[in-house]
């Protein structure tokens, strides 16, 4: 044990006798530790910011929209909506919220904003989970009589009445139709792409007869989509096909052919979107793992040198009582003591290049105990594998040779 | 009857060098009493370095046997050879092979830390060995700032530092000029005379080896004779007292392979 502490100090002896060569070649593990810390975090970091976006759509939530890619997609109607709502024919939902979408101009009082306007069902609060601010949500009477009633989003309503809290009552128009505010949502925040509180909320008939031109379908009125709420997150699967199957005989669908609707979970994007991110992280950190090999490759090459440069001082050691393990445990120390410093080093500058991207992109980067650990341990056993080869050249020289060595 | 502390039979070594086989020793066979000083004479080739080389395990034959204070050396493996590096014999180089830039103090430890021996015991042992060599004054100093006779007496001071029975030098003087030469055989003298132990030393120059008290010669990897010159001090001296003129030729027979071996007379 002694004794490998004195092969410790001889090493490092070794490396202060050497202060540039050794921190240049410490460089290369030095570059290669960050690249990988700082690359691994900063995809992390991607991957939990983007799956965070995607789980605020809801686990036990389903889309349903019309797919475009297929040959002659037949629109979603309000019909096909009703038909998902009935309990036999899909046992496991629990609300289905049929939606009509579209831009529109809001103005009131001079004020003039450009929400989403959504034809919406009583449904569309407890499927996309908004909450009430204010006032109360439309209700299944406003959308039989296609009341002008509006519930505003938290972003149109600080629009349209700044220093208001309480805008119900007031007449809005949304492409000069004017609608009664009978309620205010609470904020929501967005969720991936999509802005939640910049909308405005009216029943859907209205939407569909009074406000937009919306096409029909055999006498249904067409909708953009239909949100469904399933009761329990192990029932999504077999929900899928029963929506599936509804939807397939309603819009006569042969077998074989391709659905003309899209059924898409927010989990099954969520694991798309971390699967795409995982491989991309994976793939950035192989290549900065690449950089860290070149750097080991910079320590084997220096470790020979050194090797050579010392065959002498080899010689003499042998010849005065040193054993191979001795040598060995010297040159392997001097090698393994550079790429664990370079490691460190590496890993403060790759947590600070993470922690730089992170505010420079607005996104939580964390830097992993596992990703530290593995470059950390990755670094030793560089130092390892490519001093060992050196060390054991060191060890295995003949004193004489050594000794005579020019 | 006192063991011989370096007892060697029939020792070859052969070298490949290339396509050539180098017979570098042909069949060496010599003893060495404890507390003698042996000079190694010959000319260059003649295989002095490479029984040196053997003598100190630094190498190991190709064939014969070496028994070191009656223990087979001949035959040990790496570790064992490197205790014996570690523990038994102190060599001295020609070229002194001091570490550059470490202190006289700090190349003295370099055997002690093989050794095993704790810190502060080794920096005491060092500075011993230093002051034994004369250099008590020069502890601090590195290498490129001692004279070359200062730096072979560090040398030396490092092959005692262990505490070995065996000082084995190659050509200690070879690099001096004569008054630094003097200096440090007078050195080994000391060490020898007052300290019992054995050195063993090669040398080209007889003002060199006449401070020994037997000198072999060697030649063409075989021991031509050997000659008594001065008085073993604490080896049996009990046959070589009844030798006539003191200082006389040891009577040597040669058998047909040039083994030499001491005969009493």
């Amino acid at each position: 044990m002694s004794r490998l502490l004195e092969s410790f100090r001889i090493a490092l002896r070794g490396l202060v006798a050497n202060k540039v060569r050794a921190a240049l070649t410490m460089l290369g593990i030095i570059i290669g530790v960050a690249a990988v810390i700082a690359l691994v975090s900063i995809g992390e970091g991607f991957s939990a910011y983007v799956s965070g976006e995607l789980e605020g759509l809801g686990t036990r939530t389903l889309f349903v929209w019309t797919n475009r890619d297929a040959a002659n997609p037949q629109q979603l109607t309000t019909a096909d909506a009703e038909a998902l709502a009935d309990p036999l024919a899909c046992p496991g939902i629990e609300a289905v919220a049929p939606a009509y979408q579209q831009g529109a101009t809001a103005t009131y009082a001079g004020i003039e904003t450009s929400p989403n306007v959504s034809g919406v069902t009583p449904e569309y609060l407890t499927v996309q989970s908004y909450d009430m601010k204010v006032g109360r949500f439309i209700e299944q009477d406003d959308v039989d009589h296609r009341g002008r009633v509006a519930v505003l989003g938290s972003t149109p309503a600080s629009d349209l009445f700044p220093g208001s809290a309480y805008p119900i009552g007031e007449t809005i128009r949304l492409n000069d139709v004017p609608f009664e505010v009978i309620g205010v949502m609470a904020e929501k925040g967005s969720t991936g792409p999509m802005d939640n509180d910049d909308v405005v909320l009216i029943p859907l008939t209205t939407a569909q007869t009074r406000l937009f031109t919306v096409d029909t379908v055999r006498g249904d009125y067409v909708v953009s989509s239909i949100n469904v709420l399933v009761q329990s997150e192990d029932m999504l699967d077999s929900t899928i096909e029963d929506v599936s199957a509804v939807l397939r005989e309603r819009h006569r669908i042969q077998p074989g052919d391709t659905d003309d609707f899209q059924v898409r979970n927010p989990s099954d994007m969520v694991e798309t979107v971390t699967g795409i991110t995982t491989t991309l992280t994976i793939f950035l950190g192989a290549i900065a793992a690449i950089s860290l090999l070149v750097g080991g490759i910079g320590i084997m090459n220096i470790m020979l040198v050194s090797v050579t440069e010392r065959t002498r001082e080899i010689g003499l050691r042998k010849a005065v009582g040193a054993g191979k393990s001795d040598i060995l445990w010297q040159f392997l120390i001097e090698a393994v003591v550079m790429s664990l410093i370079g490691g460190l080093l590496g890993i403060g500058l790759g947590t600070a290049i993470s922690q730089i991207a992170g505010s420079a992109l607005d996104m939580q980067t964390v830097v992993s105990v596992n990703s530290v650990g593995l470059a950390f341990g990755f670094s030793a056993a560089v130092g390892v594998f490519f001093g060992i080869y050196p060390a054991m050249r060191a060890a295995n020289l003949h004193p004489i040779d050594a000794l005579r060595y020019e | 009857m006192i063991e011989p502390v370096i007892d060697v039979r029939d020792l070859t070594k052969v070298y490949q060098m290339g396509e050539v086989e180098v017979h570098a020793l042909r069949g060496v066979s010599m003893q060495v009493m404890p507390g003698e000083m042996v000079a190694i004479m010959g000319p260059s080739g003649s295989g002095k370095s490479t029984l040196m080389n053997m003598l100190g395990c630094l190498d190991t034959p190709t064939s014969g046997e070496y028994y070191l204070e009656g223990a087979a050396v001949s035959d040990l493996n790496d570790q064992g050879l490197t205790s014996i590096r570690r523990h038994k014999v102190g060599f001295v180089f020609q070229t002194y092979n001091l570490l550059s830039r470490t202190s006289a103090l700090a190349n003295v430890e370099i055997p002690l830390i093989y050794g095993g021996v704790p810190r502060r015991q080794r920096r005491q042992r060092a500075i011993e060995a230093l002051e034994m060599v004369g250099l008590g004054d020069r502890l601090h100093h590195q290498p490129n700032e001692l004279s070359g006779g200062e730096q072979q007496r560090v040398a030396v001071a490092r092959s005692l530092a262990s505490e070995p029975a065996i000082i084995l030098a190659d050509e200690p003087t070879g690099n001096l000029d004569t008054r630094s030469g003097k200096e440090v055989m007078a050195v080994f003298q000391q060490l020898n005379r007052e300290r019992g132990i054995t050195v063993i030393l090669v040398t080209h120059d007889p003002d060199i080896a006449r401070h020994a008290q037997r000198i072999i010669w060697v030649r063409d990897g075989l021991v031509e004779r050997a000659e008594q010159v001065g008085d073993r001090i604490l080896a049996d001296d009990s046959q070589g007292s009844e030798e006539d003129k003191g200082q006389a030729v040891a009577v040597a027979a040669l058998d047909a392979s040039g083994t030499f071996e001491e005969v009493a007379s």
